[in-house]
């Protein structure tokens, strides 16, 4: 017996359902109108963003505090090119997400339509796959796919485009989650003889560090990670994008490396005899000049993505799988290791190099290094924090305490600005019992500012620090060190006074300018309910250090900063 | 180094975008591409020929691997393999070198495809040091126009590049 034929937008609906989605982030249009009026009626969540890309941000963020695929809908033309960019940063960060586009009815593809744009062309290249539904019999199968292909081998953004009429027609809905495609089968378990070669390896190296980054994370993979960190004294050092992944205040953590990471991150790959690399993929801004980039280590490189390995940096033992199952591999073969005489040489540089508070210049007395230990200090306990892209971004990544995985959101890959807010936004939704901090620019926050309405329509309690130096601040520290100061279109000035903006959208906001007058506004935020901002005058002129020039070796490194 | 290689895709729509944008995208030059249908319905068969390093070619087929249509990437220049690719020459034929142009058909193992009164139209496969040759002898009479199908490939010997 068969059951009854349903619409295409109800298979949709039924489809989130059974992929246990309890939000959906969408903006609505003429070619999605008939998903949204079966949304009408079901009971799933809907969050109305002001701007798509602010939606596949909160999916995204969304995404990384649940481990969980982001739900993003939006209809044809414009609606699905604004989602553009949040696609590429979610597919440069392997976040999981499936999009669902409206698109014009069949009949008009093809002609220039109103409000037609051909986005599964335009997102062929940002996207791990993507579909053009031309047949609503075809449906359930591509929900089912969409949903496997996004949270499964490498993690990704899959997009789902729909015409206005294959949402109203009808077929039979079997939704079949075991899917077999022919030409997607991820490899999880590390082939056995290269995990041998790695465990001889990691038993031979004298000076051996773990460099892991958002692999890790998505993959699960922290206790084993630390399991393997513990059992063999190995020292580790995580990218921006694995940051988390292992505790930021345990004595074997050394910040992360490359062009803002820690002197001792970048000493440590130098010196080491054997990099331990899981889940990452030797970003430029990682591996400095690439010639002289660990030129005295074997690498193991463990990661689900053959195409990473040897892809930047040669590999002496490449092993294909997932990081958290390789890793407990690895763990299960190891003995306890001693490697006194490196940790001392390592805790000697932790010493001599710690991050440094200032740049020594002079200027303002609230330095942005100040505000964002003060926020870690006070509200780092059992956060999320979400940030944008610049210095604040890589002052977070330096001063904050990122303890657990999953509660550290960054645009890594992409470098977004504007994504930090939404995101923040997404994972205040993702995790009740969580508190959400958004450090962002001033910059970056004028990007997605629109989203106060969202976050005080839906009294989202979240802390909106606004790392305020009225400068495109990594722009203008390039200018500074690499362009002799010539401050080309750097300036923010004309900029709101973002406590007032914030009041006019109904949140609470505080301005601080001094060291006593940002500690008390955080104490005070933490105390509120709802969205509030906080908006922080930093020295104007404050640059990121340390830092490596680009193309540079990372033991290059310029120390460049001061204790305060 | 020229690497000759053997792309099993399923024919789904957008396949043949996806491969040829990943090579644009990732800064791989195609030299040329030929598609056809395999024995098995539904799944298409692309020979893509593409000029690089081993380091290149192997970040190539690990690329091409990640498309989710693409069932199975093969480097057919690693082992041995035959090679064909077919070219359709227009030459101007006037009466008094036809049989000049005939007879250069027959050394090359060509076929005369059409005569008008001041052309002729010849086929001719082979591997690509046979095309520049008959091309060569026959610019002497005036090409008019060229088109090639882009090289195929088989394994040689019972070997089969297979679709798991």
């Amino acid at each position: 017996m068969r059951k009854k034929k349903i619409k295409g937008a109800n298979m949709i609906l039924s489809a989130l359902q059974k992929e246990n989605v309890d939000v959906i982030f969408g903006f609505p249009g003429g070619a999605v109108l008939p998903l949204y009026d079966k949304l009408y009626d079901d009971p799933v969540k809907h969050l109305l963003v002001r701007h798509e890309q602010a939606a596949v941000h909160a999916a995204d963020g969304y995404a990384r505090v649940t481990g969980k695929p982001g739900v993003v809908f939006a209809t044809s033309g414009p609606g699905a090119t604004n989602l553009v960019t949040g696609i590429a940063n979610a597919y440069m960060d392997s976040v999981p997400m499936v999009l669902f586009t409206g698109q014009v009815a069949k009949s008009f593809i093809g002609t220039d339509a109103f409000q037609e744009a051909d986005i599964t062309g335009i997102t062929i290249p940002v996207t791990k796959h993507n579909y053009l539904v031309k047949d609503v019999a075809e449906l359930p199968d591509i929900l089912a796919e969409a949903f496997y292909i996004a949270s499964t081998g490498r993690r990704g953004p899959v997009l789902i485009d729909v015409p206005k009429d294959v949402f109203d027609q009808e077929a039979y809905f079997d939704y079949n989650r075991e899917v077999d495609i022919r030409g997607y089968k991820p490899t999880y378990e590390g082939h056995v003889g290269q995990v041998s070669r790695a465990v001889k390896a990691i038993r031979n190296a004298k000076k051996p560090v773990i460099f892991g980054g958002g692999g890790l994370i998505r993959a699960g993979a922290s206790k084993a990670l630390r399991e393997l960190a513990e059992t063999a004294k190995i020292p580790v050092i995580l990218s921006l994008m694995g940051l988390g992944a292992y505790p930021g205040d345990s004595p074997l953590f050394l910040g992360m490396p490359g062009m803002h990471g820690s002197v001792t991150a970048n000493y440590a790959l130098t010196e080491a005899d054997l990099i331990i690399a899981t889940g990452v993929r030797f970003d430029d801004r990682v591996t400095g000049k690439l010639e002289s980039f660990a030129n005295n280590a074997k690498i193991i490189h463990i990661d689900i993505d053959p195409a990473e390995i040897g892809k930047n940096v040669a590999i002496d033992v490449p092993i294909v799988g997932d990081v958290r199952l390789v890793l407990e591999e690895l763990v299960k073969k190891l003995k306890p290791g001693s490697t006194d005489a490196w940790l001392k040489q390592i805790n000697n540089w932790q010493s001599q190099f710690p991050m440094p508070l200032g740049s020594g210049k002079n200027g303002q007395n609230l330095k942005p290094q100040f505000v964002i230990r003060e926020l870690s200090r006070l509200g780092g306990e059992n956060a999320i924090v979400a940030t944008d892209v610049g210095q604040h971004q890589m002052w977070t990544a330096q001063h904050f305490i990122v303890r657990e995985p999953q509660t550290f959101l960054t645009s890594g890959g992409l470098g977004t600005m504007g994504y930090g807010f939404p995101a923040a936004i997404g994972a205040r939704l993702a995790a009740p019992d969580k508190r959400v901090i958004c450090i962002t620019g001033d910059g970056s926050f004028q990007m997605n500012i629109q989203e106060l309405a969202t976050a005080v329509h839906n009294q989202l309690d979240m802390i909106i620090a606004v790392i305020n130096n009225s400068y495109l601040g990594m722009v203008r520290q390039w200018q500074d060190i690499f362009y002799e100061k010539r401050y080309s279109y750097t300036s923010m000035q004309g900029s709101p006074d973002f406590v007032r903006v914030a009041e006019a959208y109904g949140a609470k906001a505080f301005k601080a300018t001094t060291n006593e007058e940002a500690t008390a506004a955080i104490e005070e935020a933490l105390k509120l309910k709802g969205p509030i901002l906080i908006d922080f005058i930093v020295d104007p002129e404050e640059n990121v250090y340390p830092m490596v020039a680009p193309n540079h070796s990372i033991s290059d490194i310029i120390i460049g900063g001061v204790q305060i | 180094m020229k690497h000759v290689l053997a792309v099993l895709v399923e024919n789904k729509p957008g396949a043949l975008t996806r491969v040829s944008g990943l090579f644009s995208r990732r800064g791989f030059n195609i030299e040329n591409i030929a598609v056809g249908e395999t024995l098995t319905p539904g799944i298409s068969r692309m020979t893509i020929t593409v000029e690089g390093s081993e380091t290149l070619i192997e970040q190539v087929m690990k690329q091409l691997h990640k498309l989710i249509n693409v069932i199975r990437v093969s480097n057919l220049s690693a082992e041995p393999s035959v090679m064909r690719e077919l070219m359709l020459i227009k030459v101007r034929a006037e009466v008094g070198n036809r049989s000049d142009i005939q007879q250069i058909v027959e050394t090359f193992r060509g076929k005369v495809v059409d005569v008008s009164p001041n052309s002729m139209v010849i086929e001719v496969t082979g591997n690509e040091e046979k095309m520049e040759a008959i091309k060569l002898l026959l610019e002497h009479f005036g090409i008019l126009e060229i088109v090639r199908t882009g090289k195929v490939a088989l394994l040689r010997g019972a070997k089969i590049t297979r679709e798991a």
